[in-house]
């Protein structure tokens, strides 16, 4: 290598990719540092470099690429389950999906479910943190207990939950039957969608409150003494002042709990309902699982993956969005 | 101030009802874990746990085959935290501090892994993990290489190539790792550190691996560290994957080995032995959330940006 080829070059002058560009805009990847995230001083060895990447490209290959391209591909057959015949169908397996009852329903209420838990646990949340941040005394203790749930799997809290509202030796469940209140989530579905999404927030207040009691603190102290001399009190000058300043995190976190809403609940379900009774809490992601490995309808569990695959991307667009706007405020 | 103090009340007894919550489900967890199956089933439930959660735990691990699960737990989660650092430190440095043909082709086949969760595509990367050497199998047919190999040897290529990671550790950690958040983070991390550095490695001839190892890796151990954290949470807890993955009991891990002791509707409601068990399976994630707190914290927050 000459000299001059290995010093400073701004990674700029890479040659016109127009459709990556197009994604690095709309995702905003690389601010303004440098186009293409290259450092100023770097190193020419391509040979080198491929070495470093390969682990990482081959996993991917393997665990993503594949996958994901069969996934897409299986969506558009229908495979004969005698002679393992494949044979193409065009879009049969959408059509057939979104005329399904169930399907819609199971659609639904994954609607219904996502909103509540994502805003019911963003509310929770941000009361908790604004108590944090105005309490002195005890606030490390309080923060060390409320941030415990992190550590526990989604599938646990959903036994502790089943556990606690169990109806025949759950002391919550008990608790609700002497107060003379119906109460039997194997058999009554609006009992069973409750309980799961008091199992789903439980488990994420945590997350949401490590993040908005971290940007509360980052609120410049100039601008809440500023507010306290016009005469604003503490809740007025959290509305006025704090909540605006972290409004990109509460966005954020609003992305990142409908993603865990869609997703990541699939350990509460099975261990509180298992999606029933009757379907009556079969979230989208539990019933992939449930059509694919259960009932081996491998055609329409792949058409379910491709329209979750669809809202994931969407929402991964929405999650850099959230990222880059955090960034910017700088909280 | 009269006022202040109020809502200084006020804080505190939602803080105090918050960490209530918390607990609460913890709390009946500990005194179910510690009574013994008919005291359990009792009406109403005994608010004051009982002399047996000693005895409850060991009859759980026993019964769970909770020495081996654990054992396979540390495994998959080591493996996770591990292959997943490494991995993404090395692909994080190749995209920030080379330049090489196709550099931004890599940036973007690795990134947009970031998509697709997993949870998405649970069937194919079943049939990818099952059978690993498939699209080998299918490069080989393609390519003509089986038919060369099988008429010069008599050798089936087809027949080498089977590779089943079912009931393997391997195939409960590979595809867990294959996504490129932690690269992100890393990536995000290299177009921090100062220019200066580099350049005055360079000017001293230092090469790629001793920058690495002598400069990068010592200013990236904070970050390293707290990744490590959220890692380990991550893996400790993973259920579907080891869920699909495993039929062999003894490949199981901690948390779906609890999910088994639960008692499902018929079965004897032995659910102390399940509360029990939840501590244990609970205990090495929370031992580290509270013993590092800061640097989870500070992981957390970062893995968000």
């Amino acid at each position: 290598m000459p000299a001059a080829d290995r010093t400073a070059t701004t990674g700029r002058g890479a040659p016109g990719r127009p459709f990556f560009f197009g994604i690095g805009r709309l995702l905003k990847l690389d601010g303004r540092r440098s186009a293409s995230g290259l450092k100023k001083a770097h190193f020419t060895q391509p040979w080198f470099a491929a070495g470093l990447l390969a682990p990482q490209l081959l996993i991917l290959l393997f665990f993503f690429f594949i996958p994901s391209y069969k996934a897409l591909s299986l969506a558009f057959v229908q495979i004969d389950p005698f002679g393992g015949r494949v044979l193409f169908v065009g879009f049969d397996n959408f059509r057939q999906l979104f005329g399904s009852a169930q399907y819609r329903y199971s659609a639904a209420f994954t609607l219904i479910f996502t909103a509540v838990v994502s805003i019911g646990t963003l509310l929770i949340a941000l009361v908790f943190a604004f108590a944090t941040d105005f309490v002195i005394r005890g606030r490390g203790l309080y923060k060390s207990v409320i941030l415990l749930p992190y550590a526990i799997a989604p599938v646990i809290s959903g036994v502790l939950w089943a556990f606690l509202f169990n109806p025949a030796v759950g002391p919550l469940a008990q608790l609700m039957h002497a107060l003379g209140l119906e109460w039997d989530p194997n058999r009554r579905p609006m009992d069973a969608q409750i309980l799961i999404i008091v199992a789903a927030i439980w488990k994420q207040i945590c997350y949401n409150y490590i993040f908005l009691v971290a940007s509360l603190l980052g609120v410049p102290q100039s601008l809440l003494e500023a507010a306290t001399l016009d005469g604003a009190r503490p809740i007025r000058r959290f509305f006025t002042v704090s909540l605006p300043l972290v409004m990109p995190v509460v966005f954020f976190l609003m992305v990142m709990n409908f993603i865990y809403a869609l997703f990541e609940t699939f350990g509460i379900v099975d261990a509180v309902t298992r999606g029933g009774p009757n379907g009556a809490t079969n979230i989208l992601v539990y019933k992939v699982f449930q059509d694919g490995f259960v009932l081996l309808d491998l055609g329409s569990s792949a058409a379910q993956s491709v329209v979750l695959m669809i809202v994931a991307v969407s929402f991964t667009v929405l999650q850099f969005r959230a990222i880059e706007r955090k960034v910017n405020y700088q909280v | 101030m009269n006022q202040d103090r109020t809502l200084n009340i006020v804080c505190h007894a939602i803080l105090v009802v918050g960490a209530v919550l918390v607990c609460l489900p913890l709390y009946f967890a500990f005194v179910a874990g510690s009574l013994t199956i008919v005291e359990v089933q009792q009406t109403p439930f005994p608010l004051l746990p009982g002399g047996h959660f000693f005895e409850n735990l060991a009859e759980s691990w026993s019964r769970g085959n909770f020495g081996r699960l654990f054992v396979n737990s540390i495994i998959i989660t080591g493996g996770i935290v591990i292959g997943k650092l490494v991995m993404s430190l090395l692909a994080a440095y190749a995209i920030t501090y080379f330049r090489f043909p196709f550099r931004m082709t890599a940036f973007w086949l690795i990134f947009v892994s970031l998509m697709l969760p997993v949870e998405v595509r649970i069937i194919p990367t079943y049939e990818a993990v099952a059978d690993a050497a498939g699209p080998l199998r299918w490069l080989a047919g393609v390519t003509g290489l089986s038919g060369l190999v099988e008429t010069l040897t008599g050798y089936r290529l087809e027949t080498a190539l089977q590779w089943n990671m079912v009931n393997t550790y391997r195939g409960l950690i590979l595809p867990l790792i294959a996504s490129a958040s932690a690269t992100f983070l890393f990536r995000q991390f290299f177009l921090t550190v100062p220019e200066e550095l580099c350049e005055a490695a360079r000017l001293d001839g230092a090469g790629p691996v001793k920058f690495f190892f002598d400069i990068l890796l010592p200013l990236s151990k904070v970050n390293i560290a707290a990744l490590a954290i959220i890692l380990f949470i991550y893996g400790w807890n993973q259920y579907l994957w080891p869920l699909l993955f495993t039929t062999d009991k003894d490949m199981a891990t901690a948390v779906l080995g609890l999910k088994q002791l639960v008692p499902v509707s018929d079965a004897e409601p032995a659910w102390n032995l399940a509360m029990a068990a939840t501590f244990v399976v609970l205990l090495p994630p929370a031992i580290i959330i509270i013993g590092l707190q800061g640097l989870f914290t500070r992981g957390l927050v970062d893995s968000g940006k």
